[in-house]
């Protein structure tokens, strides 16, 4: 059994440590918002914080979030979380949307970092996160804006 | 939407409009390009029983004002729902504040169900105006009964009735009113719709309805659909789509592995299917891994080593064979032109096999429960899967609904819902509902991937070097062939059939003296995989060769590529299109050429290495034409020849645009589309399959590769057309023809390596 915090609750799970994460939070503790798309940590759809950073919950193993913090798209409660959140109302951004938690995870994780990102940051920090919808633009738009707070 | 409602209640005092007996057959004549409406409604009958024209309820308005617009196509990131209710509601005169949506399940009573071909907002116009102007016509007729007033002196706007100070609300109406009437067929189809002039939502700025839920991680799609008591299917897919059948299975590796259940040997009776298994666990990861651990043992079928070099090989020697393949275009005596030519060109152009890969991978989830079977999945063609599921399972297409989700994802994948069928077969076997999950490298292996094209070209020139006429063979495999035959189009000729949506582009708007095309199906290609529609489908590599080749001949004959474009785009002829969809016909596109050349300074000064390329398009089909014309700036590295897309215009003229801020979206993501099959997506057939299949080898677009994008529309109040996919046409013959411009070397394969 592992434990570990979810969204600000200690939770346990019952499956065997290498399990990846992904799975655990979304069949095991229900939340569907953190999606499966690559399973190699190539496309970002499944990103999660752990301990404030954005990692690739396909490939992170159960045991190591054992005594730590997750955060996923249902628990981003940071201000630039919201910020994002908000912004990608602003700029219409999701086509399909399947992609978007984890874009959103992805860029609250740089702004966590880098509160004023320019185009080289965000495409560095964005790349790996594969929009087959392709909304770059308005996803650039919207980190932007956030970054603003709020301003276009 | 958050999830979709399953079910519905409509209360005693709930206002039904649109229940028309035969309103969908009337629709759907627009929706089968090329088909009449009797023939539609022959397709339709001979389709199932199913699909007899059962009322259909495209809105209901309740006693509290509240309209809920039902939305039975598939939203895979067009906001179609959003679009569709704004037509609803500009004809009912709704507060746009009090209206909904919810995507329906696969019940007969919405009539033919199909997400596609950039049909939606074109096929569903006219419908959804004539209901809501309905709707209208009886809230104004009992409101006016209701103020004491003549009908003649009311009007309906934000969600009343008003007739001078007087004013009632829809809520009021609905909940005192007689509001009883139906309307015969007739009289929908006579209804009379609003001018464009006093449109209140339609073209005005909105926002869509299903972007907060997609914002916020509460959208659920397929992938995040349970059941209780639910267990897991993990696919085995055999090595050839057809003919591999299953020697012997050995699980003994997977029988330690804690939650495994078996190995499920399938046997499908419609052959959607051919040689799979599934392994079942009570848990995903469990499935993951006692699929790599169970050994299964397969004869495979014929076409396991056939390699995407067999198959551009035979797509090559077919179109070389003039007696091959269904003419799509015979005007004028192309023969006479070319023996009667000072000179000849010919070029072949390929594009290589493409993958869909949604971001959400297929899956299913079936339950089977008093002889019914209830599937969730996201799906783009209900109606296409449900005679092949109820063959497969020899069941009654009654004894099926397929559940919609949000479509993590569609570009023509969730067309076929194939997956569907393994799920079910599953879940009655094992008497428990069965999600089944494909892993990225099996749904790449099981997609329909867009077929690897050849194009050959001859062009035939007079002894004044004038373009005298051209001859296309287009060869491929055939989407519809596989999966919908039924669609297939006649030969102008009379002689052969040809999928017409896998050589739509080859009829395009130029005048030529003689022009004939040839529709060519690549039968290895065929037999190999399941050839799918993929976003623009056979526009998309059609107007790769089209296009790059007019860019040969505008060299060949010294003209500059815009002005020899402009002059065979004089709307005479065939080309001078007709009402409702194509008023006005080529002098459209020019309209859009001219515009696009004119927004990006064509013809300016470029430092070396760099070049501007244009080329046009009609978007998805003649019938249906999306006029767009785009131009791409393009910079080729000397050393490295890398090319990068400095940007990219394109101007579209998509008659009136409903929404938009979506329909830009569409642009914008069709474009980057366009220039991802251009520059960084292609895969290859090797051992009769898809070689790359996840993303450390099959590299789409990513963020550092956009361009900037300047897309503007043409201000227009005609019919509108589809905009989905026909953005993503042009792009790639404009960086083709861009790489030509900045460095004079011509690009004839897809993708694009220097």
């Amino acid at each position: 059994m592992i434990q570990f915090n979810l969204n600000g609750q200690t939770v346990t799970s019952e499956s065997p440590p290498d399990t990846p994460l992904l799975w655990v939070i979304r069949d095991e503790l229900k939340l569907k918002g953190t999606k499966f798309g690559c399973g190699i940590a190539q496309c970002g759809a499944c990103t999660v914080h752990l301990d404030g950073t954005a990692v690739r919950s396909c490939v992170t193993l159960l045991a190591v979030a054992e005594g730590r913090s997750i955060t996923t798209i249902e628990g981003l409660e940071s201000p630039e979380g919201k910020a994002l959140q908000s912004a990608w109302v602003e700029e219409q951004v999701p086509q399909c949307g399947y992609c978007q938690s984890g874009q959103i995870m992805q860029a609250a994780s740089l702004l966590a970092s880098t509160p004023n990102p320019g185009d080289r940051e965000i495409n560095a920090a964005m790349n790996g996160n594969l929009c087959r919808c392709m909304a770059y633009p308005r996803i650039r738009k919207a980190i932007k804006r956030a970054a603003a707070g709020g301003e276009a | 939407m958050v999830m979709p409602q399953h079910t519905q209640s409509i209360s005693r005092r709930t206002f039904l409009a649109g229940t028309v007996g035969t309103g969908l057959v009337m629709s759907l004549g627009t929706v089968l390009p090329g088909c009449s409406r009797e023939e539609a409604a022959s397709d339709i009958a001979a389709g199932g029983a199913s699909k007899i024209f059962s009322p259909a309820v495209w809105f209901e308005i309740g006693s509290d004002g509240h309209v809920l617009v039902n939305i039975a196509k598939a939203e895979m990131g067009q906001h179609v729902g959003t679009a569709l209710a704004r037509i609803v509601a500009d004809e009912l005169g709704a507060d746009w504040g009090k209206v909904s949506i919810r995507h329906v399940d696969s019940d007969p009573k919405w009539g033919y169900m199909v997400t596609g071909g950039s049909w939606s907002l074109w096929t569903s116009f006219t419908m959804l105006s004539q209901a809501g102007a309905a709707g209208r016509t009886v809230l104004v007729d009992a409101g006016a009964k209701l103020l004491g007033v003549e009908p003649s002196a009311c009007n309906a706007t934000g969600g009343e009735v008003v007739a001078g100070d007087k004013r009632i609300s829809f809520a009021d109406i609905v909940a005192k009113g007689d509001i009883s009437r139906t309307f015969s067929a007739e009289e929908l189809a006579a209804m009379p719709v609003k001018p464009a002039a006093e449109r209140q939502l339609i073209g005005k700025a909105t926002r869509a309805l299903d972007i907060p839920a997609k914002s916020n991680g509460t959208a659920l799609y397929g992938l995040d659909a349970e059941l209780p008591g639910m267990v897991y299917a993990h696919p085995m897919i055999p090595p050839t789509r057809y003919g591999s059948t299953i020697r012997s299975i050995d699980d003994t590796a997977a029988k330690d592995i804690p939650g495994y259940v078996q190995t499920l040997a399938l046997n499908d009776p419609s052959n959607v299917i051919q040689g799979w298994a599934v392994v079942v666990a009570e848990n995903f990861p469990s499935a993951m891994k006692a699929a790599a651990a169970v050994k299964v043992d397969w004869e495979a079928g014929p076409t396991a080593g056939v390699s995407e070099a067999d198959i551009l090989a035979e797509g090559a020697k077919l179109a070389a064979d003039p007696a091959s393949g269904a003419l799509v275009v015979n005007d004028g005596d192309v023969a006479a032109a070319r023996a009667s030519a000072a000179k000849n060109h010919t070029a072949t152009y390929t594009t290589s096999t493409a993958l869909h890969f949604t971001l959400e991978p297929q899956n299913a989830l079936v339950e089977y429960v008093d002889g019914v079977f209830h599937i969730h999945a996201g799906n783009q063609w209900q109606s296409l899967i449900l005679p092949a599921l109820a063959q497969a399972l020899a069941v009654p297409e009654t004894n099926i609904v397929i559940h919609q989700y949000y479509l993590g994802g569609g570009f023509g994948r969730r067309l076929f819902g194939d997956q569907m069928i393994p799920a079910a077969l599953a879940a009655r076997e094992l008497g428990r509902p069965v999600k089944l999950v494909f892993e990225r490298e099996d749904d790449s292996r099981f997609d329909c991937a867009r077929s690897a094209s050849v194009a050959r070209f001859d062009a035939s020139f007079d002894d004044k070097g004038a373009l005298t006429g051209i001859e296309h063979a287009a060869a491929a495999g055939w989407p519809t062939l596989a999966m919908a035959s039924g669609f297939l189009a006649d030969g102008v000729d009379g002689n052969g059939k040809f999928d017409p949506f896998a050589v739509s582009g080859a009829d395009h708007w130029y005048t030529l003296p003689n022009h004939r095309v040839r529709a060519i199906n690549n039968d290895l290609a065929q037999r190999t995989f399941l050839p799918g529609w993929l976003r623009a489908v056979g526009s998309g590599w059609i107007g790769w060769g089209v296009e790059c080749f007019m860019d040969e001949l505008a060299a060949m004959t010294g003209e500059d590529p815009v002005a020899f474009r402009l002059a065979r785009l004089d709307a005479a002829g065939k080309n001078a299109g007709s009402a409702p969809n194509a008023v006005g016909g080529a002098a459209r596109l020019a309209a859009a050429l001219r515009d696009v050349a004119e927004r990006s300074g064509w013809g300016k000064e470029l430092p070396d290495g760099e070049g501007m390329g244009v080329a046009v398009s009609h978007g998805q089909e003649r019938g249906m034409p999306t006029w767009t014309a785009c131009v791409a700036h393009v910079a080729v590295d000397a050393a490295s020849k890398k090319v990068t897309v400095k940007k990219i215009w394109q101007t579209i003229d998509c008659g009136t645009v409903v929404h938009p801020d979506g329909a830009m979206a569409q642009a914008e993501g069709a474009t980057l589309w366009g220039l991802s099959l251009a520059l960084h997506e292609g895969t290859a057939i090797a051992d009769g399959q898809v070689k790359d299949r996840n993303l450390n080898t099959y590299t789409p677009l990513r963020m550092a590769d956009v361009p900037e994008l300047d897309i503007r529309f043409m201000p227009s109040t005609e019919f509108p057309v589809g905009m989905g996919e026909p953005p993503l046409i042009a792009v790639p013959p404009a960086v083709g023809n861009a790489v030509f411009a900045a460095t004079g070397k011509r690009i004839r394969d897809l993708p694009i390596r220097l």
